[in-house]
């Protein structure tokens, strides 16, 4: 009964993992005189709600930046400015910002990370599937202090009594923190894209102060320090709206109205490294590798049914269970796949009947010595389980070292060497299971004598 | 019973002719560093309408404003140009510069690492190595206690990185082969392979040690070697299965990374009966000797 409960649990995880390892629709299609069936079936999402917190999975593969495509940026933002105890907190507000930024500009499900390098305080974006650097780094890379600015006479009297006349823009105190929102909109004279801004009802007083007192006069935008527009003002301009003409193209008049609703960034930030991976590279990636991947697991299965025989196809049918397992892992995690994380889940294929190889081994030794098939077959998974453990806790120490579970700073954080870390320790486990638990009860129900020799 | 360790001299000779040249090589020339370490822009391009003009033709069409630049011909229409730090706008002054004399291009990858985070790659590389070297060091000292096979054990990890780095040095110097930080990853790996084995042969040594204690030390050797080989190179020969697919069938971008791997599978699993095993030998003759 017991050996009959177990092959029924693996039954049972084998089913479930399947049901999630599928893509999620499946054609099902089938033809014959009297019935025809062509539809597609649909897998359900997983929404639970456990101790009050929401558990949702639609089953997909994340597929990491190299994968997909898209474009990685290291930031570093200029503290020089800013006194030591505000630093953090300045580097928390380009975060949100920065954030608010992405999230309106329609970016899915992207990666925004701080960390703090000696003295330097710095800001991870991944942008999967934008292709558009330019217009990506703009978007984050910018300032986008805005600030009104009217035209003062200089009263430096030094320069009065040379009888010439200076004067210079200074801002009125009229910045980004007093819009309420701004779009873009088009001029219904010219066409052109401008950007219509909305003050606050303190941002609207002074506005109205500000143009009130500079009728006939400029009053410049300014953008980070660069004028953008200088009109002229006609008249006191009360209901807080106001518009920016610039010469903008429709992207830039969007990416600008995105940047004054999601706030200035409180510092300057430099782009120290960038990473821009094309679609196609990406996706001609995945299609080689998993080719490659079937073609080894090919040879892999076939050499296991050469040399061991029928247990040899136990320890194949166990491996397709590490397969689709290993899948269903990756999922429900879920587990942001890159490119060296493909490899490291196709090694551990490799790696995946290594401990059924030492079992097998073992078994072949203990029938050398005269032992009945069964006796052997317990004592060669018995025996072989030391060697199996200690031979991959050193793959583990490194596994664990190269992902890096604390993030500490000294040691690597690239997301690509930690996706293959990941998928090669958790492939250590699953293979356990597999190569252990699944191959030793199948052989049990299965197995009868001969094969291995 | 095969007497494996008769033949201990043909292995280190074996092993001594791999590694000198590679050694030789990488105190010569040293590893060739990619921009992950030095710092630099990789700007990869596919030439979409037309053939791709030649190496010569492409090298004088790029903007001088950044020194030299190291153009690279990849597979039947990419293009890889490296150079120092630049900035969006030079790369898409070099791209519009290709489309305007070559028709048109399209932008495969763009990377660009500043020296400083260059830098910092290096020093976590080497916290990374120590660190994982040190803890498997000190996994096999605990968990066979005794000094000569924990030392042997790591003079055959060590023996494996020697001939990983030496063959990168090599392809580095004659084929512009570049280490980056996905090579390091490998050497890591390897290094946990390289231990696998190992651990096993040795396991075997010391249980039949324990079973017959009066039996001389170098049958009892050559008898766990010959157990245990058939299995280390079934063993071996699975992963290289799927790391020979991945080499040959797996695309341009892991492809040195792979190499790398199946390097280290390969003298990982050499390294183990035929170099940390006649160690252990030579190391108990000695010291039998001193006795």
């Amino acid at each position: 009964m017991k050996l009959r409960q177990r092959l029924f649990f693996i039954a049972a995880i084998t089913l479930v993992a399947v049901f999630i390892s599928l893509p999620e629709t499946v054609p099902i299609r089938f033809k014959s005189k009297m019935v025809s069936i062509d539809r597609r079936w649909r897998r359900p999402p997983l929404s639970l709600t456990l101790f009050g917190k929401n558990f949702y999975r639609d089953f997909s593969i994340k597929q990491g930046l190299d994968l997909q495509g898209g474009t990685h940026v290291l930031l570093v933002a200029d503290m020089s400015q800013m006194p030591n105890e505000d630093k953090e907190e300045a580097l928390r507000g380009i975060r949100e910002v920065i954030s608010r930024r992405v999230d309106l500009y329609g970016v899915s499900e992207p990666v925004i990370q701080t960390s703090v390098v000696g003295e330097e305080y710095r800001l991870i974006v991944e942008l999967p599937g934008i292709q558009n650097v330019d217009e990506a780094l703009n978007l984050i890379g910018t300032t986008a202090q805005l600030d009104f600015r009217e035209l003062v006479v200089s009263s430096d009297e030094a320069e009065a009594s040379n009888g010439a006349e200076q004067s210079e823009f200074k801002s009125v105190g009229l910045t980004g923190k007093d819009l309420k929102k701004s779009r873009v909109e088009f001029d219904p004279n010219t066409g052109k894209p401008v950007v219509a801004l909305e003050f606050s009802n303190e941002g609207a007083v002074l506005f109205g102060e500000v143009t009130e007192r500079n009728v006939g006069k400029p009053l410049a935008i300014f953008l980070d320090n660069q004028p953008v527009t200088i009109p002229v003002v006609n008249e006191k301009i009360t209901g807080g709206r106001a518009v920016i003409s610039g010469e903008f193209t429709t992207t830039a008049a969007k990416n600008l109205s995105i940047q004054l609703n999601a706030g200035a960034l409180p510092v300057e930030v430099d782009i120290v490294e960038q990473r821009n991976v094309g679609a196609s590279l990406g996706q001609d990636s995945v299609s080689k590798s998993l080719w490659a991947g079937l073609v080894g697991l090919t040879m892999v299965v076939a050499f296991m049914v050469l040399y061991y025989g029928w247990s040899g196809f136990l320890a194949d049918m166990a491996l397709l269970v590490y397969g689709v397992l290993t899948l269903a892992l990756y999922k429900l995690i879920p587990i942001t796949l890159t490119l060296p994380g493909l490899a490291g889940f196709i090694l551990s294929v490799g790696m995946a009947v290594d401990s059924n190889i030492l079992i097998f081994e073992r078994m072949k030794e203990e029938l050398r010595e005269g032992k009945p098939w069964r006796e052997a077959m317990e004592l060669g998974f018995g025996r072989a389980w030391d060697s199996i453990k200690d031979a991959n806790i050193a793959t583990l120490i490194t596994a664990i070292i190269l992902f890096n579970p604390l993030q500490w700073n000294f040691l690597n954080t690239s997301g690509q060497i930690r996706g293959f870390a990941l998928t090669l320790s958790l492939g250590i486990g699953v293979s356990l299971f597999t190569g252990i638990v699944v191959t030793r009860t199948l052989m049990r129900a299965f197995y009868r004598g001969g094969g291995v020799k | 019973m095969i007497d494996f360790m008769r033949y201990k001299i043909v292995y280190f000779s074996l092993s001594l002719a791999v590694i000198l040249p590679g050694l030789f090589s990488l105190i010569r020339f040293g590893l060739r560093p990619g921009i992950d370490f030095t710092g630099g822009s990789r700007l990869e391009v596919k030439f979409i309408s037309g053939e791709r003009p030649k190496l010569l033709e492409i090298r004088e069409s790029l903007p001088k404003d950044f020194g030299t630049a190291t153009v690279q011909l990849v597979g039947e229409e990419t293009v890889i140009v490296k150079t120092m730090t630049i900035t969006k706008e030079q790369a898409q002054a070099i791209k519009d510069g290709l489309a305007t004399k070559f028709g048109e291009v399209e932008e495969v990858l763009f990377e660009t690492v500043g020296p400083i985070v260059g830098k910092e790659l290096l020093q976590k590389t080497v916290v990374g190595v120590s660190l994982a070297a040190g803890l498997i060091m000190l996994y096999v000292m605990y968990r066979f206690n005794e000094l000569k096979y924990g030392v042997c054990a790591i003079l055959a990890m060590l023996h494996d990185s020697l001939i990983l780095l030496g063959s990168f040095s090599l392809l580095g110097h004659f084929y512009g082969t570049e280490v980056d930080g996905l090579f390091v990853t490998a050497v890591l790996t390897v290094l946990s392979f390289s231990v696998h084995d190992t651990i096993v042969v040795y396991d075997r040594i010391r249980e039949s040690r324990k079973k017959h204690p009066k039996e001389d030390f170098v049958n009892l050797v050559n008898v766990a070697v010959g157990e245990t080989l058939g299995r280390s190179v079934n063993n071996s020969m699975t992963i290289i299965f799927m790391l020979l697919a991945l080499l040959l069938l797996g695309g341009e971008t892991i492809r040195w990374f792979v190499l790398a791997l199946l390097l280290g599978t390969i003298t990982g699993t050499y390294s183990s009966p035929f170099t940390a095993v006649p160690l252990l030998v030579v190391w108990e003759k000695w010291l039998g000797r001193q006795k």
